[in-house]
């Protein structure tokens, strides 16, 4: 029993950074209907830059604000360059450029970074708290405190500030919020930065539990988008459930069947998800134009 | 003169010229590795040039060729028996992943194909007993050295690898060459531009597309086995992730939709990291800043770039 709720306990911890990835992911294609495959690079960035800035002894605070700042950077930079001026090109290019810029990007982490394996210490230390038979990581709590952090202040952004309901105006008809004085634009734009800021912070508060390299980005990314068809792609709820549904499955396959294969558990359940429910659990199908 | 026909020749002529100009066994290597990845990168027209889809997981059908030689002969299998049954069984697994994931079109499918892609990848790295592990394996492949000498000319391996690969490619371009003016290959191209369009003109939209993804992997398969033989050596990285991006690369770079294109993107991307170290050092952020740059300024790659920049001289002048 006490095995059973340690599995969880882990699952839940992985399974919150994907619904973080999964979120940031939605909000993308919400706002931009471009599926971002650098989505796990985000997280990366951020993961990797606060372990640089504290490995050369930059108080806890400010390298998690500088590490947040790169990744939100990054986005904007993403957006600006990479997809704005791609806007009209059809789908299989937006695939192409997204998957060239997360290879660019672990490439300039490489460079600037190292090839190694980063991690620094939790933000409440590193001993394990017991509970009910089982053990946790007190940076799980940060974890799975920041994943809702996240979700509660998306919910909030969306709904109450001008930015977000003009990304929200934009991601359910571009054309008529264009028209009633929307800058568009400038929505998407926002879409992409706080996207990365969200892909950054997941990064920033994993990396102790996760540990971070330049190439951890592609496994992140297949994670966080077998969450977001898992949960049904468009919604931010189904992203929350996916992700920590994906994370549950994960432990439990750890768990029970196989540790070497545990990544391959995404990957089943996306053909899973395809097979029988291609919406997935709350949402609709990624729409083309014909 | 057939478009098949033409592609082989000029592919041919390509191999000659190669082989004339090569001072070493070296260049011999290098112009090997160009033939090699020319065929998987031609395989790739098929579905990304011609039908228009992305698959991020063909390093696993090129996997699948590659360690099919070095796993089969275990097992008693000839390595040169061994080589087709590989190549046959990459098509078999791009059927029966392909039928379900192929209903799927642009991003579900590139993230399907990703996922078979690093599956692959993690059964070559995990399953140390049967494919050596993350170090790979040696391969006890034939040596067409032999072959050559039997009808009296004499050359070294690496040569002999140059003049197999080479005439490989030809015949695997041709044949591509020779699809896109058939039927199947017109069916294919309608798809390209409209599944909708297509479909209302009577063609099979779901056949053709399994078609050209089993083309595809076949083709990757194929030139996994010649890598496998060429190299005597094998590691799991010609499963990988990047391997994957590389094939999409090359075939984007030089322009997807025909044959010449493809080529002109596999020579860039084999010879120049030969030649320049900076490609070693940097080659992620140059992959990657090469794929968006491409896609941004010029879609249909280098190619038909030069081919319209030539038109627009013409009529100026």
């Amino acid at each position: 029993m006490s095995e059973l709720l340690q599995f969880v306990l882990s699952g839940l911890t992985v399974g919150a950074i994907y619904a973080a990835v999964a979120l940031g992911f939605t909000l993308i294609y919400n706002a931009s209907g471009v599926v971002n495959f650098a989505q796990g690079e985000f997280v990366v960035i951020g993961g990797m830059t606060a372990a640089a800035l504290i490995g050369i002894g930059v108080p806890l605070p400010l390298a998690i604000l500088g590490a947040v700042l790169a990744g939100t950077a990054s986005g904007v930079l993403l957006y600006q360059f990479a997809i704005r001026p791609a806007r009209n090109a059809p789908l299989v290019s937006l695939v192409i450029i997204t998957i060239g810029a997360s290879i660019f990007i672990r490439g300039a982490m490489q460079t600037i970074f190292d090839k190694q394996i980063h991690r620094y210490d939790g933000f409440s230390g590193d001993l394990p708290i017991r509970f009910g038979g089982a053990a946790i990581l007190p940076q799980a709590l940060w974890i799975i405190g920041g994943a809702i952090a996240i979700f509660a202040f998306l919910a909030w952004f969306m709904r109450r500030t001008r930015s977000g309901r003009a990304i929200e105006a934009t991601s359910s008809n571009r054309l008529a919020a264009t028209l009633i004085g929307i800058n568009t634009r400038h929505a998407v734009n926002l879409s992409f930065a706080l996207s990365a800021f969200i892909g950054a912070l997941a990064g920033v508060l994993a990396t102790p539990i996760t540990f971070t390299s330049y190439d951890a980005g592609v496994l992140l990314a297949l994670k966080g988008f077998s969450a977001t068809m898992l949960g049904g792609v468009g919604s931010p709820l189904g992203a929350l459930i996916g992700g920590l549904a994906i994370g549950l499955i994960e432990a439990l396959t750890a768990g029970y069947i196989s540790s070497s294969y545990k990544d391959a558990a995404a990957f089943v359940i996306i053909l899973a998800v395809l097979f029988l429910r291609p919406q997935g659990l709350l949402g609709r199908r990624i729409q083309e134009r014909v | 003169m057939s478009a098949g026909f033409r592609i082989f020749a000029v592919i041919a002529v390509l191999v000659i010229v190669g082989a004339l100009i090569s001072p070493s066994n070296y260049y011999f290597r290098v112009g090997t590795l160009v033939w090699i990845n020319a065929v998987s990168v031609i395989g790739m027209v098929v579905l990304l040039g011609y039908v228009g889809l992305v698959s991020l997981g063909h390093a696993g059908f090129f996997a699948i060729g590659a360690y099919s030689v070095v796993v089969l002969p275990n097992y008693g299998l000839p390595p040169l028996a061994a080589a087709p049954v590989g190549v046959a069984l990459a098509g078999l697994v791009a059927y029966v992943i392909g039928r379900p994931i192929l209903k799927l079109s642009g991003y579900y499918l590139a993230i399907a194909t990703l996922g078979f892609g690093i599956l692959v990848w993690m059964v070559l790295t995990k399953e140390a007993w049967l494919t050596g592990g993350p170090d790979g394996g040696p391969v006890a492949g034939p040596n067409p050295k032999y072959l050559f000498r039997a009808i009296g000319i004499d050359m070294t391996t690496a040569e002999a690898w140059y003049w197999i690969c080479g005439l490989v490619a030809a015949i695997g371009g041709g044949l591509i060459a020779n699809l896109g003016q058939s039927p199947t290959g017109r069916a294919m191209r309608a798809l390209h531009d409209s599944d909708v369009a297509a479909q209302s003109l009577g063609v099979d939209s779901a056949r053709a597309k399994s078609v050209a993804f089993i083309i595809s992997a076949l083709y990757a398969a194929t030139a996994g086995v010649l890598l496998s033989f060429a190299n005597g050596y094998i590691t799991p990285e010609v499963g990988g992730f990047m391997h994957s991006v590389e094939m999409v690369t090359m075939a984007v770079l030089g322009g997807a939709s025909s044959v010449i294109g493809a080529l002109v993107g596999v020579f860039l991307l084999t010879v120049l990291p030969q030649v320049l170290t900076i490609f070693a050092e940097y080659e992620h952020m140059i992959l990657g800043a090469i794929m968006v740059l491409t896609m941004v300024l010029m879609r249909d790659g280098l190619m038909p770039a030069f081919l319209n920049l030539f038109k627009r001289l013409g009529r100026k002048s």
